[in-house]
């Protein structure tokens, strides 16, 4: 018997409150097409694609387009794919009847069908997902438009809805992220601005190596990136519109260095480490009038600030108490509240975009891990543990990590990695060379 | 609306006119010149002079001793810190021509923000102890890299050792 989907998402979101967020999949074998990011375990979901129907020019786009569909899904940890050998049902022609029973035969619980069209430099991306279990479409299907130079992304605006109608939650495949891509040696890295899309691909160069550039920020709507850069002598911040590439400074007070700047989720505020005689304090600077706003005032290191989602709260990394230890308070500044409680030094706090989780570097007993605890400080988990990882940043759905990991010794170098918030998905994210300090976009448009 | 910033970078861009540029890592200065450092417009040429010319900057670097040490996350001076500190107070107070850069940099076990926060607390407690010591604060400025630039790259205490260092950088004709 099967259970009526309304009901079924009710339950599933009971079980969500239950389990807190004990971050797990749960594949429910048999079942509806669903997995709950947040509640039993286990099996990754075994989903068809094949390959798109070529309804006119497609050429390689039709099979390249189900490709990166498949490694975004796959990359999640939470599905692997049937590969196309095990198929009994051939997918001919995007309107065919769905034969459940072939689907069914060969353990799917998912088949994603699309077809593909090009004519010049236009391409048509249309797509279906079945729950061959329930035996019916999960969602209507829909079309994407745009020009060929675009394919990628619309394979990740595909992948993202599958992901989004299967779990509930939002997607993150069609994202940027911005990094530092560096090179030579370790006494002498040459460092310069980078973006990507969030699976290594599209690699644009932003600055060149001149000068040492540090911790790229998105704006919140993705037009604009913040940065630290040597380009002055010192350090200093700079704003980037991330289209024409034009920079400005920002903020910039002469006898001070300005370093870890992060955007408010108004796009107007930037908050920011100022030094200045050897203290570091955390201003806002208005990126509008270059208007100061000192926030903290103390003799302590105040830096690696982060606003919540809400921005009524910043979450930063202090060393008042003697080490580095994570704190908030409120966006207007004022007394604010240690959060971290556990052994060890704790950096880089950086608030989840869902506003349920932190973020942060932690360095205990010579190793360092990316970990994450709620916004009061409890239930802290580590969900990585290296010589060297530090800098995290969330993909836009606040279920996955970037962060920065660095081999030791003089040949060490530093790489970008994932990793999903069970701690059980880490994955190498594919750079040309040495990268560090990822900061990834918001979803595109 | 971008009338405020552009007073700032012009204000900056004549800060930096009147001090050579302290990047002594980088390729260019604030003209940005490109990564291959051939006649890189932000590259000064100076000689060290001879080391057993007690004036000579190679001397205030080898004998003076133009570096000094921390311990871990520590931006307190030791004892061996002041006295090489000392030993620099009276070098320069003997050659007032030189313009003073202070660089605090910091071991690679700690974070990017921490570190280069840390690397300029280091620096002003040697700018600190300099400006006790009866050398103007005109004559100085800090800067930090942090973890950035390393002098030793093995990944073991006695490389931390000495990247958790300040280095009193030398250049002529400014700052007398």
């Amino acid at each position: 018997m099967r259970i009526p989907m309304i009901l079924t998402v009710r339950l599933l979101a009971m079980a969500v409150m239950a389990m807190a967020f004990v971050p797990q999949a749960m594949a429910q074998d048999g079942g509806p097409l669903r997995i709950v990011i947040g509640s039993g375990v286990i099996e990754p979901l075994p989903l068809a694609i094949p390959n798109f129907v070529d309804e006119g020019g497609a050429g390689d786009y039709a099979r390249e387009i189900s490709r990166v569909i498949a490694a975004d899904l796959t990359g999640t940890g939470l599905f692997r794919e049937i590969p196309a050998e095990a198929h009994i049902s051939q997918i001919s022609s995007f309107d065919q009847p769905v034969a459940y029973q072939d689907w069914k035969a060969i353990n799917a619980q998912g088949l994603v069908v699309g077809a593909v069209t090009v004519a010049g430099d236009r391409i048509t991306v249309k797509f279906r997902i079945f729950d061959i279990f329930s035996g019916e479409q999960l969602g209507e299907g829909l079309q994407f438009a745009g020009s060929t130079g675009g394919w990628r992304r619309m394979a990740h605006k595909v992948a993202d809805a599958a992901y989004s109608r299967i779990t509930g939650e939002g997607g993150y495949f069609d994202s940027r992220v911005v990094f530092v891509s560096e090179s030579g040696p370790k006494a002498q890295r040459d460092k310069r601005l980078a973006v990507m899309d969030y699976d290594g691909a599209n690699v644009q160069y932003l600055t060149d190596s001149g000068s040492i550039v540090l911790a790229p920020r998105f704006s919140p709507a993705g037009d604009q990136i913040l940065f630290t850069s040597y380009q002055s002598g010192f350090p200093a911040i700079y704003i980037m519109d991330a289209r024409t590439l034009e920079t400005r400074s920002l903020g910039e007070q002469p006898g001070t260095m300005t370093f870890a700047p992060r955007f408010a989720p108004n796009g107007q505020t930037v908050v920011f480490s100022l030094e200045q005689g050897g203290n570091t304090d955390l201003y806002t600077v208005d990126v509008g009038s270059g208007q100061l706003n000192q926030l903290t005032n103390a003799p302590s290191i105040e830096t690696a600030p982060s606003y919540s989602p809400d921005g009524s709260q910043i979450v930063f990394e202090s060393d008042r108490s003697g080490g580095p230890q994570l704190y908030i308070m409120s966006a207007g500044g004022g007394e604010p509240q240690r959060i971290s409680a556990g052994q060890g030094k704790y950096g880089t706090p950086v608030w989840s975009p869902r506003g349920d989780l932190i973020a942060f570097t932690k360095q205990n007993a010579g190793r360092f891990h990316i970990g994450v605890m709620r916004t009061d400080g409890s239930e802290e988990r580590l969900l990585t543990t290296s010589f060297l990882d530090e800098g995290p940043t969330w993909a836009p759905n606040g279920r996955v990590i970037m962060f920065t990991r660095e081999s030791p010794g003089a040949e060490g170098s530093a790489s970008l990695w994932s990793v999903d918030i069970s701690g059980r998905n880490i994955r190498q994210v594919p750079t040309d060379g040495p990268a560090s300090d990822p900061a990834w976009s918001p979803l595109l448009p | 609306m971008t009338l405020m910033p552009k007073i700032l970078l012009i204000v900056a861009a004549l800060g930096l006119a009147a001090c050579n540029n302290p990047d002594r890592y980088g390729a260019g200065g604030a003209g940005g010149a490109g990564g291959d450092g051939l006649g890189g417009s932000g590259i000064d040429t100076m000689g060290l002079g001879d080391p057993n010319d007690p004036a000579s900057i190679a001397y205030f670097n080898q004998t003076v001793g133009d570096k000094v040490l921390f311990e871990v996350d520590q931006s307190n001076l030791t004892d061996t810190a002041r006295g090489i500190l000392a030993g620099q107070a009276q070098w320069l107070q003997a050659n007032p021509g030189y313009a003073i850069i202070i660089e605090g940099h910091a071991d690679e076990q700690g974070t990017r923000e921490y570190n280069l926060a840390l690397g300029a607390r280091r620096a002003s407690s040697v700018q600190n102890f300099l400006i006790a010591q009866g050398i103007p604060a005109s004559r100085m400025r800090t800067i930090s890299y942090g973890k950035e630039r390393p002098i030793e790259v093995c990944s073991v205490e006695a490389c931390y050792a000495q990247n958790r260092r300040a280095v009193t950088v030398l250049s002529a004709g400014a700052g007398a």
